[in-house]
């Protein structure tokens, strides 16, 4: 056994939830989220612990989080920046606001930055055309998004 | 405005209380006339339902277009087991953000519409399958469906008095496009990878974990109380005769006004990208557009000019209506950019269980980027719609057909874009 473990608040949060479903199947993409608001991203270990958790090998679960691309299969930075490259958000700038973040923390899409603050990802259509271009930040959407208001909240992260 | 331009005016049919102040509050929402066909709906027999939804001639609003009440006839009668609405709500279709209206302005619709859906299919339980991207919606959900718990709207009774259970779960994606496919979805439910399956020859219902289940769009579901409330008619009232009713209709790109409008079926699109979207931004002109959501097949800004959105007269013209989700393509981008940003796209979210939708993707992206790095030659348009046939109709769901739509329609409309991308223009 491994050193993950839910802590006492999600290990409700998993019952809770399990009364839910006919069968704790369903309890997968539920319980890998719980491992990763807990974590950040979801460990080898924590994918063992979910498995035993829910009655499956540990190669069910690794394939299971290694289809559905938002789990994090390594640990990345305390900020992620995630900036959507899909049509609507190629044609109304994105292209500008990812050379801004590759210039301004030197990260590549993919990449950590050395502190460990930001990392940054290009993701596919975020449902957010209208306000194309757009990011979220840990989740949180800004859209219209410019480079001067990027730079501002990147600084705020700092 | 153009001289022969019409003013094209939204309509209220779910996006009734979206302009309304805190809607998404239970409050709000009460006063605001929600859950006020509730009572309505139990002078009813379940059937009386689907039938009132078979002749308000309601479609599926997420991109399929499906008959809803005859879908809800599917639901096998007498059937010992537990029957289950699952509501799609993963809108990952690009172009596509009108779902996300409904959580946000008004979600006590949707659980409104719920409890009317599951009271005509007789389902107890619904799972709402909403994108992980969208956490601050959900989340905003969540919200919306405790209140409805605390206030006994839902749960054992229906508020606190019609004997009738309903249980409502949001179920979180994990960023995979290929689970707004309604089968894909319930294998995602279940635990599983999003691999579509295999459809059965005659018309059925859906299999959760071998249960009989409906899977109904967000929008689809959110209109139900409206027919409820007022009768088929009036919300035949709107639209055309093949397509009546409403839509939420979304619109991006460069245009003045970019955002969700609610309209009836049958608008002219240049109307609407002129009125309501305040045609084009300072100096960009129309060059294309995809009409709703990128699995569309492409218009020609001429094409467009004769556009109607309704489901009937976009295939008349050789695309389909989608979700409703124009993207709006100005001159200054080139159509092979176009065609790159959209195959990265179903290259990344190909499921990859079929080979030709998994290799197809992958070829074509390979192709393109070979193109865009000037190494492009005549055979290479031809390879690319080769591969485009072999993905077409020899996959387990219409994912392939799609990708195959947009990238002939957009190399056979726009190829001299891609012939001027080539290093020996003389052999073509």
């Amino acid at each position: 056994m491994g050193k993950f473990k839910y802590t006492q608040e999600n290990e409700v949060k998993y019952q809770e939830t399990l009364k839910k479903y006919p069968k704790i199947d369903s309890m997968m993409l539920p319980a890998l989220w719980l491992v990763q608001e807990q974590e950040g991203w979801v460990s080898p270990d924590a994918m063992i612990y979910v498995a035993d958790k829910l009655g499956k090998s540990p190669i069910q679960v690794y394939e299971f989080a290694t289809f559905y691309t938002m789990f994090n299969l390594k640990p990345i930075g305390t900020y992620h920046i995630e900036i959507c490259k899909t049509l609507s958000c190629m044609i109304m700038g994105a292209n500008e606001l990812k050379q801004f973040v590759k210039h301004s923390l030197g990260i590549e899409p993919g990449q950590t930055s050395k502190d460990g603050k930001f990392h940054l990802s290009e993701v596919e259509c975020q449902g957010a055309c209208g306000g194309a271009p757009m990011m979220a930040l840990n989740n949180k959407y800004h859209e219209n998004l410019t480079v001067e208001k990027l730079e501002k909240l990147i600084k705020e992260c700092k | 405005m153009g001289a022969n331009q019409t003013l094209v005016k939204t309509v209220k049919v779910v996006s009734e209380n979206f302009d309304i102040p805190n809607a998404h509050t239970l409050d709000v929402a009460l006063k605001n006339g929600r859950y006020s066909s509730l009572d309505k709906l139990f002078t009813m027999s379940p059937d009386e339902v689907t039938q009132e939804v078979c002749l308000s001639g309601l479609r599926g609003k997420g991109g399929g277009g499906a008959h809803c009440g005859p879908k809800w006839q599917l639901m096998p009668k007498n059937d010992p087991r537990p029957a289950y609405l699952i509501v799609n709500g993963d809108e990952s279709e690009p172009g596509t953000f009108k779902d996300r209206q409904i959580f946000q302005y008004d979600p006590h619709l949707l659980i409104e519409g719920i409890i009317c859906s599951c009271y005509a299919i007789n389902a107890h339980d619904a799972y709402i399958y909403i994108r992980g991207e969208y956490k601050g919606f959900i989340d905003r959900l969540n919200g919306a469906i405790q209140e409805a718990y605390d206030a006994k709207i839902i749960g054992d009774k229906v508020m606190n008095k019609y004997d009738f259970r309903v249980n409502i779960t949001v179920h979180r994606g994990g960023g995979a496009y290929i689970c707004g496919e309604k089968s894909a979805l319930i294998e995602s439910l279940e635990g599983k990878r999003g691999h579509p399956r295999l459809k059965p020859h005659g018309k059925e219902c859906e299999w959760f974990f071998d249960n009989p289940a409906t899977v109904n769009n967000v929008e689809t579901i959110s209109t139900v109380p409206f027919i409820i409330k007022h009768g088929y008619e009036a919300y035949t009232a709107y639209g055309t005769k093949q397509s009546p009713g409403t839509m939420l209709f979304a619109m991006s790109g460069p245009v003045k006004n970019p955002g969700v409008y609610e309209l009836a079926f049958g608008n002219k699109m240049m109307d609407v990208i002129n009125t309501l979207g305040g045609g084009m931004r300072e100096g960009k002109q129309l060059k294309a557009v995809i009409p709703g959501g990128s699995s569309c097949p492409i218009l020609t800004a001429e094409e467009a000019q004769n556009a109607v959105l309704d489901y009937e007269s976009m295939w008349d013209i050789g695309s389909t209506l989608g979700t409703g989700g124009m993207m709006i393509i100005p001159h200054d981008v080139s159509m092979v950019d176009v065609a790159k940003n959209l195959i990265e796209f179903y290259h990344h979210e190909s499921c990859g269980q079929c080979t030709p939708c998994r290799e197809g993707t992958s070829w074509i992206d390979k192709i393109l980027k070979k193109i865009l790095e000037g190494e492009g030659e005549a055979e290479d348009l031809k390879t690319i719609l080769d591969v485009c046939e072999t993905m077409n109709g020899k996959t387990v769901c219409v994912f392939a057909p799609a990708v195959k739509d947009i990238i002939k329609s957009i190399i056979e409309k726009f190829k001299d874009e891609f012939i001027a991308e080539f290093k020996n223009k003389n052999l073509i």
